[in-house]
């Protein structure tokens, strides 16, 4: 049985109504139907706009989806109460993008790690403590820096505190919403690595969301690519790197600056005109999706 | 401040010995500390650096918009034989948009959001005489077009909001190539933008660089848009310029172990692979190691790096690095 099941994701925002206007819906994620299997990294990438981000905040609840089914374990996630939600949330957890907005500044970095918990009601105070102090360990943070605040952390380091506070309650599903794209070059490297062994160590399995290609590329086994609210092309990342089939896949590849001066530029332009965006995904070869 | 010397006869651009400090409560920090280094004609010159390496300060020291309680301290800044820092503020704003143009990161704080695009880069030919305000509206829609924006006669009304941050980003490259500069300085001019956008903006740069025949200072954190851009590439680290050669040379043998250890950080290159991460972080400015800055980090340190800064030193043609393994006698 896979970890996650999205089928027929839908999420539509209305705006809110102005003078004369009426509402007019606007569908962020438009039918997603995709499986992230144990242990793997499936990764979700796109521009922004391509409702990448919505369609991870749907598969933990963080927002409610319009229409479509999630399944985590075979459980359908939608037909939760509150209070098996909560319950499930203890092992789906998120990871955010920006260090510096995600963590509440004035709470201590022990407070931020020890809440989830604090609200589950796992353990006693000293079990606690003690848990709060090897997840620094793990993540490899200097327990002597436990009654620090956020902003006495760098940004790589705020990002480790946001990871250990993800991992304080063993979840197995961990949503990693661009969790390195506001770090730089040389601290992102270490973070990519940290994300690397914990799920060796841990046996987690992550759905990464990125606009990175070269960090989709490293760190996952699978991939997906987002425009306008659908995917274009899943497959695992070897075939969607090498062979890539949608338009859009291959104007986004030769996108990505290479970093080396000598290798040949061929620029693909995408011409969105030129597809049906309503074009349902097939079986290019196995394992390999495209809409085309 | 001493008589400076032109020691590239074909830099546009000289900087020499520049120093910038921040004065603030805990001292004096020095944001650019000691930075040499020429933009020569028709050449793009990358400047790349991690957050807080000084890339940044230096573009405005350039431009002499450094604001307190920053200040320039020391050095020249020669640009066509004249040496920025010694000129009368008045002179300076005849060259700042004209000669020198500068585009930043964020084209929506770049932009007023009340004025039109057209208002904008007609303002910029007015205020320095390039046009008379019945042809600058005409020259704007030319501009507009020349950077690619679809129906110019029209864009040429629109509000910056109206624009998608890939349009604004022309808009201001429009803005920017205005009153025909020949040194143009982009700071992180693709940063915000989508990758596909980038990569848009990046050829638009580069052709505009070809048609205008300017010479591009480029500012970035990311080496894959140096390496496809730069002819010359210089590396800052901690305020300081580590390494700086011909973009090639720096690409396939880089010799400080801060510019490998950046390449080695790069994603994609071994799929599922740890990465060579750089350990620790960049060091803050107050509290900079009395050596060389990056040797708390460094894998290949040796005794001497914890004594003081290491000077430049020549490291082939066209090459210089700052590193005590480089230099003549050490191992």
């Amino acid at each position: 049985m896979p970890l996650v099941e999205v089928r027929g994701l839908v999420k539509e925002f209305t705006r809110p109504r102005w003078l004369w206007r009426r509402d007019v819906p606007v569908r962020a994620v438009d039918g997603v139907s995709f499986v992230v299997e144990e242990g793997e990294t499936f990764g979700l990438v796109g521009e922004s706009g391509s409702g990448k981000t919505t369609t991870g905040r749907c598969v933990l609840r963080l927002i409610e989806p319009t229409s479509g089914e999630i399944r985590f374990r075979g459980e359908d996630v939608r037909a939760c109460s509150r209070q098996r939600l909560r319950e499930l949330r203890r092992h789906m957890q998120i990871v955010f993008q920006d260090p510096f907005a995600s963590l509440n500044p004035r709470l201590r970095a022990r407070t931020i790690v020890e809440e989830p918990l604090t609200i589950h009601k796992i353990g006693t105070r000293e079990e606690r403590r003690a848990r709060v102090a090897e997840l620094f360990r793990v993540v490899g943070l200097d327990p002597a820096h436990l009654e620090r605040y956020p902003h006495e952390f760098s940004g790589g380091q705020r990002q480790r505190i946001g990871l250990a506070r993800a991992l304080a309650l063993h979840p197995s599903l961990v949503v990693a919403d661009e969790p390195v794209s506001a770090l730089d070059v040389s601290v992102q490297a270490q973070v990519v690595n940290l994300l690397l062994d914990l799920q060796q160590q841990l046996k987690l399995t992550y759905l990464f969301i990125a606009h990175d290609l070269r960090l989709v590329e490293h760190v996952c086994t699978r991939v997906a690519v987002m425009y306008r609210g659908r995917i274009v092309e899943m497959a695992p990342t070897a075939a969607l790197f090498d062979q890539p089939r949608h338009p859009y896949t291959r104007a986004l590849l030769s996108a990505i600056p290479v970093p080396d001066p000598e290798a040949p530029r061929l620029r693909i332009e995408f011409d969105a005109s030129a597809v049906n965006l309503k074009t349902p995904l097939g079986e290019v070869s196995p394992g390999h999706f495209a809409a085309l | 401040m001493s008589q400076p010397v032109i020691t590239q006869p074909d830099a546009l651009l000289e900087v020499q010995r520049l120093t910038t400090a921040f004065d603030v409560a805990e001292g004096s920090l020095l944001a650019v500390d000691d930075v040499s280094f020429g933009v020569r004609r028709s050449e793009t010159l990358g400047l790349v650096g991690e957050s807080g390496s000084g890339k940044s300060v230096t573009a405005l020291s350039i431009m002499r918009l450094v604001q307190p309680p920053g200040r320039v301290t020391r050095g020249a800044i020669i640009f066509k034989g004249r040496n920025l820092l010694a000129l009368a503020e008045r002179e300076m704003q005849r060259i700042r948009g004209a000669e020198i143009a500068l585009i930043l990161q964020e084209p929506m704080t770049a932009l007023n959001p009340v004025f039109t695009i057209g208002d904008q880069i007609a303002e910029t030919l007015l205020v320095h005489g390039r046009a008379t305000r019945a042809r600058a509206r005409a020259r704007a829609v030319d501009l507009l077009a020349a950077v690619r924006i679809p129906q110019p006669e029209r864009r040429v009304r629109d509000y910056p909001h109206q624009l998608s941050g890939g349009m604004r980003q022309r808009a201001l490259i429009a803005m920017a190539l205005a009153c025909r500069p020949s040194l143009v300085i982009a700071d992180e001019p693709t940063t915000a933008l989508d990758v596909t956008i980038q990569a848009q903006i990046m050829d638009l740069l580069m052709e505009m660089k070809r048609e205008f025949d300017l010479s591009l200072l480029l500012i970035t954190h990311d080496l894959g848009v140096v390496a496809g851009a730069a002819d010359r590439v210089a590396v800052m680290y901690a305020g300081r310029i580590v390494e700086m050669g011909p973009a090639r040379a720096i690409f396939r043998a880089p010799l400080h172990p801060y510019t490998r250890g950046l390449l080695a950080s790069i994603p994609g290159q071994a799929p599922g692979r740890r990465l060579r991460a750089i350990e620790g972080t960049v060091p803050s400015l107050t509290a900079l190691p009395k050596g060389c800055a990056f040797g708390p980090r460094c894998p290949d340190r040796v005794p001497a790096c914890e004594t003081e800064p290491p000077a430049a030193t020549v490291a082939g043609p066209d090459r210089e690095v700052r590193c005590y393994r480089r230099q003549p006698g050490h191992p």
